[in-house]
């Protein structure tokens, strides 16, 4: 149907008054929300707060939903060509502009630029350049089937990633490792980075139940308060070390997901859901009412932190013993702790990844896979529901439960607090954002949406603005996840099959 | 009531009968199925015949009768009285589904690896085993594809082995259905409309892997089935079923010369006794159709 490019191709004329009615609502409606949202702000004066009225910058806003609109209209109806020169001229003078600050920061550039943050102008920049790379898209492929390329195009690239991921997830690894020792690495940016191997461990553990099993799990987060409680209070109550208590908090842990899996094994879907969100609550309330034993709301703190083979990470050791750098007669560095539990959480997400990726191929990770197609399918050929799903449960949960006391062993302080409902959907969003089932997806979801907002610190709330918002896009447009690819467990013919496949 | 022509009784029903509420959708139904034959079941919309395959598969627990089955290795069981998921596993009776019900997300190598997850799951030691990678295991998951490779071939999908099941054309998937319940290891095989939307090539092919799992398996068949042509040419018995009792049972050609099942077929009229002459018109006319 698409016609060669190069040729002309007869355009169906462009009603003008349709489209500045199309974006002048944009405009508008843009216009109602930045009003209240961006035209008000309260700041800080001596004596109280006052309210600034940021006018100006609603009617930038409107400008840019107005000009966006009509962009995208033009892209639509086959018309790249005035995209192409006013995103590459906007994107030029805002280039110019925020890098001129940046070289300059006292010729006070910044005057000029449309929003008043920084964040803001360089979004708005990337946003100039991808209507850019659209538009020579668009001039290069004149095409009808816009829609149809795109899905097709991410498709092939999950199922590229997927094959590839022998070759990627060594080399992602090889980062990772070298990672505490290039000279960007900082305190700020190491922290980031053990937050979100935290999540991308976590993500891989729920992938078990969600991914695999097929049963949407709103309550991931309990198991991780299991986890690192129990860590918690064997160490203060029992005297234990770190070592010794990570396999009790993950049997702990699967435990507490066997007796959340029993009373939910007849449900499905949404009432499966409503159950664990439940579920999730319920173990927050009871370590925040069951005072005596948990210490409720004042938490527990003085969590010994981990050992390296028994070696403290301290500067000054008890008369007697060694620590980490006295013993390998190292300078004291305070980074020594957070690079040592850097590697501890990337180890911990190693063996989750591994272990999923294993079990994946044998007949319990078939069995679950299998679950989440058809329950009743599974029963006619003799699998059992009831084990099947206990153990998804069960071994999701040990792997949030070894997530929880490698929580509390960098935190040194616990309390309900940290193992609120947002948590267990931020896990989830990792799950579905990166694809569910997909191992590599995931790991690029948590760091998408745990470290990205690190760095858009200075939106403040419209973070979670951001957040939702990236949330409704990718479900637009992604359903199934970004890299959402399914690669069978077993092959019969490795190479391809011998003859030729029919066309479907 | 039902002589089964001398072979092994391998599944007796015996007073089955299925309360939903109020409504009885099987009532007193009482047949035999026998090793090495194909025994229909047949009856208009609505007879029965899917509750009564429920029941017999674990599904449905039957409000009265007992299910007997026969193993030739495992000995005797109660269905009735088995969980779902052990029927299968233990007695040996595998099904397909009238709307078929693979897992479409899976390859179909998959599929009938899945069937036979049972042995599987005890050569990897549940598990344990296999994630040390033992030789044990790796030797039966190559029996598991050995065993789908047979099943494939006959089905003629080893083409299509790596293919997503959901992707398969509509006859693949019903052939792989029948794959899957045999790569279960069974002795009854219940069939569950196994040719609805076959287009006539198809259903002959059918037939013919039917026949070939009766003859060279020499398993029981259950058959489910509306069209005709399958039911008369490869059935060994024809058990009837209307409004939830059983009408008749018999060869295939005694059941095309029953009057009950002609009149289940065709309709009463509302006259209690048929007049002689109109009785005659309607039984020499039915079996054609």
């Amino acid at each position: 149907m698409a016609p060669p490019s190069g040729t002309t191709t007869i355009l169906p004329p462009l009603d003008r008054r349709a489209v500045l009615k199309e974006s002048a609502y944009i405009a508008i409606f843009v216009f109602a929300l930045a009003f209240g949202l961006v035209g008000f702000k309260t700041e800080d004066v001596p004596g109280g707060l006052e309210i600034v009225t940021r006018f100006g910058q609603v009617f930038v806003a409107a400008l840019v939903a107005f000009v966006g609109r009509l962009g995208m209209i033009l892209l639509r109806e086959q018309r790249p060509v005035p995209v192409l020169w006013g995103s590459a001229a906007f994107a030029a003078v805002m280039l110019a502009l925020l890098i001129g600050n940046l070289a300059a920061p006292a010729a006070d550039l910044t005057r000029y630029l449309p929003f008043g943050s920084v964040v803001i102008n360089w979004l708005v920049t990337l946003l100039a350049v991808v209507f850019f790379g659209r538009a020579v898209w668009v001039l290069r492929h004149r095409s009808r089937a816009v829609t149809a390329g795109r899905e097709a195009v991410m498709d092939r690239v999950a199922a590229r990633v997927q094959r590839s991921a022998r070759v990627i997830g060594p080399l992602l690894l090889g980062i990772a490792i070298v990672f505490p020792f290039l000279p960007v690495a900082d305190r700020w940016l190491l922290d980031i980075a053990i937050l979100v191997a935290t999540y991308i461990m976590l993500g891989w553990g729920l992938n078990i139940v969600v991914g695999l099993a097929g049963l949407l799990d709103l309550g991931y987060v309990a198991f991780y308060a299991v986890g690192a409680y129990s860590y918690a209070l064997l160490a203060t109550y029992f005297d234990l070390g770190f070592w010794v208590c990570l396999p009790f908090a993950g049997i702990m842990a699967a435990f507490a997901g066997i007796l959340l899996g029993f009373p939910v094994l007849r449900l499905r879907g949404d009432y499966l859901a409503i159950v664990t969100l439940g579920f999730g609550e319920m173990i927050r309330v009871i370590l925040l009412n069951w005072y005596k034993f948990t210490k409720g709301p004042d938490g527990i703190s003085g969590i010994p932190r981990p050992s390296f083979f028994g070696l403290p990470f301290t500067r000054n050791p008890p008369d007697g013993s060694e620590s980490f750098h006295s013993f390998f007669g190292l300078e004291y560095s305070p980074l020594d702790r957070i690079i040592f539990l850097y590697y501890l959480i990337i180890a911990l997400a190693l063996v989750t990844n591994f272990f999923t990726l294993r079990i994946r191929k044998l007949p319990v990770g078939r069995a679950w896979e299998a679950l989440r197609e058809d329950e009743t399918a599974c029963r006619s050929i003799g699998i059992n529901p009831r084990n099947t799903k206990l153990t998804a449960f069960a071994i999701g949960a040990m792997f949030g439960g070894f997530g929880g006391s490698f929580f509390a062993t960098r935190q040194g302080f616990i309390s309900p607090e940290s193992f609120t409902f947002i948590e267990s959907a931020i896990i989830l969003a990792v799950v579905v954002l990166g694809g569910m089932g997909s191992q590599i997806g995931v790991a690029f979801a948590a760091v998408i949406l745990i470290g990205l907002p690190e760095f858009f610190r200075e939106l403040q709330q419209y973070r979670m603005l951001a957040f939702g918002a990236a949330m409704v896009m990718i479900m637009v447009w992604r359903p199934r996840g970004l890299l959402a690819h399914r690669e069978p467990t077993i092959r019969l013919f490795p190479q391809g099959p011998p003859v030729k496949e029919p066309k479907t | 009531m039902n002589g089964n022509g001398g072979a092994h009784g391998l599944i007796a029903v015996e007073h089955l009968t299925m309360r939903f509420g109020g409504l009885v959708a099987v009532d007193d139904v009482s047949f035999d199925g026998a090793d090495r034959q194909i025994t229909a079941i047949i009856g208009p919309n609505g007879a029965g015949k899917t509750t009564v395959f429920n029941c017999l598969t674990g599904f449905y627990k039957p409000t009265v009768g007992r299910l007997t089955l026969n193993h030739p290795e495992n000995g005797q069981f109660l269905l009735e009285r088995m969980e779902g998921y052990q029927i299968p596993a233990r007695a040996g009776i595998a099904r397909t589904f009238q709307n078929i019900r693979l897992f479409p997300a899976m390859s179909v190598l998959e599929n009938l690896v899945l069937a036979q997850h049972n042995v599987l799951m005890r050569a990897s030691g549940f598990s344990v085993a296999g994630l040390l990678g033992m030789r044990r295991y790796r030797e039966a998951e190559r029996q598991a594809v050995d065993l789908a490779k047979y099943w494939l071939d006959r089905t003629s999908l080893t083409e299509r082995a790596d293919w997503e099941a959901g992707n398969l054309p509509y006859g693949d998937q019903r052939r792989l259905e029948i794959a899957r319940a045999m790569c279960t290891k069974p002795v009854l095989l219940c069939l569950d409309e196994p040719a609805a939307g076959l287009n006539p090539k198809e259903s002959a092919e059918l037939n013919k892997l039917l026949l070939y799992v009766r003859d060279e398996h020499r398993i029981g068949l259950l058959l489910i089935e509306h069209d005709m042509s399958v039911v008369m040419e490869i059935s060994d018995r024809i058990i009837v079923l209307d409004y939830g009792r059983n009408i008749a049972a018999g060869t295939p050609d005694e059941i095309k010369n029953n009057p009950d099942v002609i009149r289940a077929y065709l309709g009463e009229t509302e006259d209690e006794e048929l007049p002689a002459t109109v009785a005659r018109d309607l039984q020499d006319s039915a079996p054609r159709s």
